[in-house]
């Protein structure tokens, strides 16, 4: 009962952090694409500004969270992805560099090189977390020992010796890409005025069919790669109304975009990746990582999870902190609420 | 020993140790900037504000090298450590998860506020997102501290079949008796190394001859709490942590004095080179009885001395564990003494007039932040060959899943990324120094 309420815990944290960080990687890698001068650019970072750092904090909580209540996942998939993973790490140094340094000295070339950096850095850091997800789905290699070491790649197939990258996982960063571009777009497109706004709404219709086809597509691979995503949908029906809920979040972002609401349309894109997620996790439960070889072998929160105690203990905190940090966040987001202007001095980007 | 132990060992006191660089500076600089704040509101002198923006700029940038720094480790607890994680999660990660929940957020919600919103809030306002950041940045170091005195002290704790330790009270890890002292002794550390960084920025532009008014509004404010953050950097905290440390931990203690017979009456080792093969000191400067005298408050009280501890519970590297012991009290008293006769000149009126001091004070920066990483090699070298003391060793707790080579590869990534990092730091550092505290516009400020 416990692990199953840490689960949700997780799953809500993991799921906050994907849908905040989200627009502002998804703006980042669109950066160099949609923000051509200088004050286009200033503007977008403007727009991400005084949000981004607490959206990329939801990672380090659910990371410290999981590795409380699920002590033996934290310790297995971190060291068994131990590559990718210390790339990403890099990834996030040099992506929070390029966004916090790129202020301090007004020249172009020194811009230049904080917009390349702050781009690329954003659009490989959706790679890697696409590509994550579809290992958790796809499931890796666990030894009896509980640990496994995947490679960056093998031979690039889904088999009992995989990679990190496969085309399975590929694909999977693929539809990352598209599908939190997306989510990005709609949310500069919220927050600015102008020809950034104007291009950045061109870029999410652009993207809206990709991302349609790749949810379609990644289903089929993902029930081809894995046929057992389905059993829970099968022996809990009521779940199917998180595929649902996924068709009708892209309908509506599609129709709100349409109609120029983009308020509407980033709230359905925000319901997009949360039924995304949760769709994922409704298939997943109650396996966390699934071994590739021996279902038998596959972490579990049975198997992972700390100590009665522990669990209980830790509902104190979490709950006491959740509700402060859901405090700082209503209070940051309603100052920051609007469009952001151009004027400059406004802020620090 | 074993190849890969080496390198996550390797791994994680490089990138943690580089990390802390950033930290004790920003915990030392964000108090500082209150008392800034508050003399503002107080004497209604813009000049205080103007010096609290300067250093809020400093401290933004430093601040962003201590986040982008601690991200990996979060992390690396997992990667590099797996198995210590396994078994430990259910304890340590307590004070870990929280500190995201309770200070992360608190500080990315008013960090952009104390950087960019002065003009928005308002002088009260302000005031307030300097006080937050503070708190946040002190409540952060809390945990870690909680988090490793638990690995030095554990406490509140129980051991599952199979190995897995769980928490058995939400206040018994953070009020771990061990926690609280080392945490004084730690901040008061940070301090040290803020309250001379600003103090030798002030002393520099006083030397330069420029930005005067500014310099002395940095001596003093660095002076002041200066003095309160070395005398309190050895007494009470130094001294509590080492009598708590000699009654908990014996082994370190006799490592950190390289004590190697037990003695009553125990000397202290001023200055020598620990020789372990023949177990004594080379060319030894010592002070009888003192030893014991500062733990037990007794010339004639026993120490206990490495004869004492079963060889295969010594710590692994006693040279390393003495010499950092060393170099951390020593610098300790060196800049008790410099505040001292600072905080004397600055009493009569002629410290800024005392170019020999102010040459001092600029020349001691480096040091501090030496000292803290020594304070840390003593704390983490001592507790081998322990991860947890007593309970866990080190050599059941690293990533046995992942290859030396593999270490390999991502310390030297993080050793590239951190040179990277440290060119861009300093070269954004120094412009902010060059260009000075003034206002570009004078009278300028809102």
């Amino acid at each position: 009962m416990m692990q199953t309420v840490w689960f949700i815990l997780v799953a809500f944290m993991l799921t906050a952090y994907v849908v905040l960080d989200g627009f502002d990687l998804g703006a980042g890698a669109l950066h160099l694409l949609a923000a051509r001068t200088d004050e286009e650019r200033r503007l977008l970072l403007r727009s991400i500004g005084p949000v981004w750092d607490g959206n990329e904090v939801w990672l380090l909580a659910a990371g410290g969270t999981l590795f409380y209540a699920f002590p033996l996942l934290y310790a297995s998939s971190f060291s068994g992805f131990y590559l990718p993973l210390s790339i990403v790490l890099w990834l996030l140094v040099l992506r929070a560099i390029a966004i916090e340094f790129r202020a301090h000295l007004a020249n172009s070339l020194w811009h230049d090189f904080f917009d390349g950096m702050f781009c690329i850095a954003s659009l490989l850091l959706l790679v890697l977390f696409g590509a994550a997800l579809g290992n958790v789905i796809r499931g890796v290699p666990l030894g009896k020992d509980h640990y496994f070491f995947v490679p960056l790649w093998t031979d690039f197939t889904p088999g009992p010796n995989p990679g990190a990258l496969d085309w399975y996982t590929a694909l999977c960063a693929l539809m990352a890409i598209a599908a939190t571009s997306l989510h990005g777009a709609l949310y500069v497109a919220m927050k600015t005025t102008g020809r950034l706004q104007t291009r950045m709404a061109a870029i999410a219709n652009r993207l809206w069919p990709a991302v349609a086809i790749g949810t379609a597509a990644g289903l089929a691979a993902t029930v081809a790669v894995r046929p057992r995503v389905l059993d829970n949908y099968r022996a809990v029906p009521v779940g199917w109304i998180i595929p649902i809920a996924v068709v009708v979040a892209l309908g509506g972002m599609r129709y709100c975009s349409r109609r120029a609401s983009e308020r509407n349309a980033f709230l359905f894109s925000c319901a997009y990746m949360t039924a995304m997620l949760a769709g994922a996790a409704f298939a997943l439960y109650p396996v966390l990582l699934p071994s590739g070889n021996d279902p038998a072998l596959s972490l579990t929160i049975w198997n992972s999870s700390a100590g009665p105690s522990s669990l209980s203990i830790g509902l104190i905190w979490w709950s006491i902190g959740m509700a402060i940090a859901i405090g700082y966040f209503t209070l940051v987001y309603t100052m920051f609420r609007g469009k952001v202007d151009n004027r400059a001095g406004d802020g620090h980007y | 020993m074993n190849d890969a132990l080496f390198i996550h060992r390797i791994h994680f006191a490089f990138t943690v140790t580089y990390h802390y660089l950033f930290p004790q500076l920003t915990m030392g600089l964000a108090p500082l900037i209150v008392v800034l704040k508050t003399l503002a509101l107080r004497t209604n002198q813009a000049i205080y504000d103007d010096a609290a923006r300067f250093w809020t700029k400093i401290f933004g940038i430093n601040f962003v090298a201590g986040v982008v720094t601690g991200i990996p480790m979060e992390f690396q607890f997992g990667t590099n450590w797996a198995r210590f994680s396994e078994f430990t999660g259910g304890v340590i990660a307590q004070p870990l998860a929280m500190e995201a929940v309770f200070s992360f957020f608190l500080e990315s919600a008013f960090l952009g506020l104390l950087l960019f919103g002065e003009r928005r809030l308002g002088r009260r306002g302000h005031w307030w997102a300097a006080f937050m950041v503070f708190a946040g940045s002190w409540l952060s170091g809390f945990f870690i501290v909680a988090a490793d005195a638990w690995m030095q002290h554990p406490v509140a704790y129980r051991i599952l079949p199979g190995g897995r330790f769980e928490v058995t009270s939400f206040w018994g890890v953070l009020t771990n008796p061990w926690a609280l002292i080392q945490y004084a002794h730690t901040m008061s550390g940070a301090l040290t190394t803020g309250s001379i960084v600003m103090a030798a920025l002030g002393a520099f532009y006083l030397l330069n001859r420029r930005d005067s008014a500014f310099g002395a509004i940095f001596l003093r404010v660095g002076v002041v709490a200066g003095i309160i953050a070395t005398a309190a950097q050895i007494f009470p905290t130094g001294d509590l942590h080492g009598k708590y440390m000699a009654r908990h931990q014996p082994a370190t203690t006799a490592g950190m004095e390289a004590l190697f017979q037990s003695a009553a009456g125990a000397p202290m080792v001023i200055l020598g080179q620990p020789d372990i093969e023949h177990q004594r000191i080379d060319n030894p400067i010592v002070v009888n009885k003192l030893l014991s005298f500062l733990i037990y408050g007794t010339t004639r009280a026993e120490v206990k001395g490495l004869d004492q501890i079963p060889k295969d519970q010594w710590p692994t590297n006693i040279p390393l564990l003495y010499f950092a012991y060393h170099v951390m009290a020593g610098l300790g008293t060196v800049f008790l003494a410099i505040m001292a006769v600072a905080a004397f000149l600055l009493w009569r009126g002629a410290l800024q007039q005392s170019r020999w001091m102010l040459w001092i004070l600029m020349l001691t920066t480096p040091f501090p932040f030496i000292a803290n990483t020594a304070g840390w090699l003593v704390a983490e070298t001592g507790r081998q060959p322990w991860l947890v003391y007593g309970l866990l060793r080190t050599e059941q707790g690293f990533s046995a899943n992942v290859s030396a080579a593999n270490g390999l590869f991502t310390l030297l990534g993080f050793m590239g990324l951190y040179a990277v990092l440290t060119l861009f730091y300093l070269f954004l550092i120094e412009r902010q120094i060059a260009e000075g505290p003034a206002p570009a516009v004078p009278g300028a400020h809102a």
